[in-house]
């Protein structure tokens, strides 16, 4: 990467304060999640939380490839939309499945076909693909959803790193197989809905996902998950394959001239992002109810890439209040001001931007410091 | 630390005070719960991103049609208020804003989506949440649901009706063209079994994404098949590509029949009308039409909005959308959105497309397929109406 903005990993004299401040930060946004907001909010508005928190699973992958990885990936959409398509297949062919509506019937009787996903019908597909198949089952979906994208990431990215594609290039890269992802989706309609995506699931194993109780439900698992996601990432920072991450950023080829292979480690991390952004994009389908190209193109990518920023590209946990107060942002400002609203947005990121290049953790460590240098 | 002086400070703090500016959403600035004398609709259509400019003149229709029933005294004595939400283009967004509509503001009514993929998106949470959407635009059918009015035509509608004219009067021999997506594959499928059954004959059949713009392959392909007649269900931007590169290779309306199912007077604004003069276009309802019903909505419509406006199919579908449901609510004596959708069995309205009526159970308006040519102002001059056609959204072919 280009810029060099020496950023002290928690180190010597100050890693115990850095300690307990991360447990302490951990633990606040742990109990703001799991506690205020299911107490504080109904479940529309929490409906809409856990919609922001399947979001921050990709910011948190980003602090980990930005920020500690020096890996600018434009292309997180592609693992949300890996995930999020995944699960969708799932919900899908159990709607079908299950499918004894009248809309239903009278959809096979104009196409002559049952058991099939309604988007296959009518674009003419005549037999489930057979790469569809296991996703009758939930085990391997669950799986696939935990494999493919990391082992996915992991291939492309060692590819482009061992032969030292990195930086703005890389970035290029990640640009481009999202805008492929979203092209592919659109243009093969009869396996993935096209421009609709894949919609209108019924139920998830028997159960109707629509009641106030499962929706409660599928919040906490998804702040669960997405508080586990910040775990991993900060055990895998605290190790030491952390720090050769950090150097790697730093000065890469002094760490290769030290004999690691800088490759190995930035594909590592990138499947780990790859693997949270999937694992989001799982939780989004199933609450959000469809799985859309519009959450895996450039746009998307990007916003999750701003998401980051907003919280502070070195904070795991500043990457989901990053996520939360974007999200909530843009619901806030289009309910009321329904057709000036991009504009607030944009005024928002070229407020942090230019006046918190750290984020709103970058903030709070600044104002922390002040406060501790003003204390000794 | 050190480094952190004064001026850094104030621009901190400043960015402190820009943050605190994003207020909680719960502290909603719209006071919640109508007044007592009031009906709550939701308007949800994309005011931003790239269907924006499309969907804003549809809810321009939409609130014409709101403000003169409020002018009129309102549904069975309440005003209604409209509580506008955008869609941004986005579908996820468009389910995001339906149910805050349902839920939040507890909307008796929905008049809203555009596209296909936002409709498919909303669906389940009209149907799960129990609220009702009134959709404006000619669609492909292929979908009935029991929480959704449709008010514009679906494929069958206007599709068959323009084949059999079309064969009967223009020749056999077809060209079909289309985006590739939903709506053109189905509309075509439809074409084709109306074509094979009329023994008519189709020399070829092209899909392009949409947004496409390079036609030059198929515009070459099209001189050599030599086609009676060119079936244009491209949709949208492409449009523009397509009549403009059709010209300068020397196809107009004038030595080639080319009959457009997407293209009404709003699009060949964009277009340009010296493009489109003499090719024939398909819809429901014409700004043209002559009748006292549409007169006064013409009227109207360009009194609020300006003189230069023009108006289309879906505009109008929107319009009557809000008196169809204002007109069942008070058929209802209720806006319980089961009685609403009950007493519009087989309700009839004096539109500005002429009288048409819900059909008795599947939502669908009986509509008539009227055929025009495109004029060098880019208005159409009406040379067919069907009688009213029964929608029918799941044909048999």
């Amino acid at each position: 990467m280009s810029e060099t903005v020496s950023v002290p990993v928690a180190s010597g004299a100050s890693s115990r304060r850095g300690n307990w401040w991360g447990v302490a930060s951990f633990g606040l946004l742990a109990a703001l999640m799991l506690v205020v907001f299911p107490l504080a909010m109904d479940v529309f508005r929490l409906g809409l939380a856990a919609k922001y928190l399947c979001l921050g699973f990709c910011a948190v992958g980003i602090v980990l490839i930005w920020g500690y990885g020096g890996i600018l990936s434009l292309g997180q959409g592609v693992f949300f939309g890996l995930g999020s398509y995944m699960m969708a297949m799932f919900l899908k062919l159990e709607a079908a499945a299950n499918a004894d509506s009248s809309s239903g019937t009278a959809l096979s009787a104009f196409f002559g076909q049952e058991g099939l996903p309604d988007f296959m019908s009518w674009n003419s597909v005549e037999k489930l693909p057979w790469w569809w198949e296991p996703f009758h089952h939930v085990w391997f979906t669950v799986a696939a959803i935990l494999v493919i994208p990391p082992l996915l990431a992991f291939v492309l990215s060692y590819a482009n790193f061992r032969k030292r594609v990195g930086g703005v290039y890389f970035s290029i890269v990640t640009l481009a197989l999202s805008a492929i992802m979203a092209i592919v989706i659109i243009g093969q309609q009869g396996y993935t809905g096209g421009v609709n995506g894949i919609t209108d699931f019924k139920t998830f194993l028997g159960h109707d996902l629509d009641n106030d109780r499962s929706k409660v439900t599928m919040y906490m698992i998804t702040a669960g998950l997405l508080l586990l996601c910040v775990a991993i990432g900060a055990f895998i920072l605290r190790s030491r394959l952390g720090r050769v991450l950090v150097a790697i950023r730093d000065r890469e080829d002094r760490v290769r001239f030290s004999g690691y292979d800088p490759a190995l480690f930035k594909a590592f991390i990138f499947a780990v992002a790859a693997l949270f952004s999937s694992i989001g994009g799982a939780m989004f389908t199933i609450q959000v109810g469809l799985a859309s190209p519009s959450l895996v193109g450039i746009v998307p990518s990007v916003e999750m890439v701003i998401y980051a920023a907003v919280g502070g590209r070195l904070s795991l946990v500043g990457a989901v209040y990053g996520a939360l107060i974007v999200g909530w942002a843009k619901t806030f400002f289009s309910e009321n001001f329904v057709e000036y609203w991009p504009y607030f947005i944009g005024l928002l990121f070229v407020v942090v931007v230019m006046f918190l290049p750290t984020g709103l953790a970058g903030l709070l460590d600044r104002l922390r410091g002040r406060a501790a240098g003003g204390g000794a | 630390m050190s480094n952190f002086n004064r001026r850094q400070f104030i621009k901190t703090s400043s960015a402190i005070a820009a943050a605190g500016a994003v207020p909680f959403p719960m502290l909603n600035i719209r006071t919640a719960g109508a007044q007592a004398n009031t009906v709550k609709v939701g308007i949800l259509h994309s005011l931003t991103g790239t269907i924006a400019i499309a969907e804003k003149s549809v809810v321009d229709a939409e609130q014409l049609a709101i403000e003169e029933i409020n002018k009129a005294g309102g549904v069975m004595g309440q005003k209604i208020e409209a509580v506008v939400e955008d869609g941004a283009s986005d579908w996820p967004t468009f389910a995001e804003k339906a149910r805050k509509l349902i839920e939040k503001d507890k909307v008796a009514s929905v008049f809203g989506c555009y596209t296909s993929a936002s409709r498919k998106a909303v669906l389940p949470v009209f149907e799960k949440s129990k609220g009702l959407l009134y959709y404006p635009t000619y669609y492909e059918g292929l979908e009935q649901s029991p929480n959704i009015m449709y008010t514009a035509q679906e494929a069958s509608q206007s599709v068959i009706a323009a084949m059999e004219w079309l064969m009967k009067n223009k020749g056999k021999t077809f060209y079909m063209i289309g985006s590739d997506y939903i709506w053109p594959r189905t509309t075509i499928k439809i074409a084709k079994a109306v074509l094979a059954k009329g023994g008519g004959k189709l020399v070829g059949e092209d899909y392009y994404p949409l947004g496409h713009i390079e036609f030059s392959s198929v515009i070459n392909k099209i001189k050599g098949a030599k086609p009676d007649v060119i079936l244009n269900c491209v949709v949208g931007g492409s449009n523009v590509a397509f009549f403009k590169q059709l010209t300068a290779a020397g196809i107009t309306g004038k030595n080639q029949t080319l009959l457009s199912l997407a293209v009404s007077e709003e699009e060949v604004s964009g277009i340009g009308a010296d493009n489109t003069a003499d090719t024939l276009t398909c819809m429901g309802y014409f700004q043209s039409l002559k009748n006292g019903a549409n007169d006064k909505f013409v009227k109207a419509f360009k009194a609020k909005y300006g003189a230069g406006r023009v108006v289309g199919d879906t505009l109008e579908c929107g319009y009557i959308g809000v008196y169809l449901w204002k007109m069942a609510a008070e058929k209802a004596k209720s806006f319980d959105v089961e009685k609403v959708v009950a007493a519009s069995s087989n309700l009839e309205i004096d539109a500005p497309e002429g009288k048409v009526k819900f059909h008795a159970s599947n939502h669908h308006l009986w509509k008539h397929a009227r055929i025009g040519t495109f004029q060098a102002d880019g208005q159409v001059n009406m040379i067919y109406e069907s009688p009213l056609i029964e929608p029918n959204p799941f044909p048999k072919l």
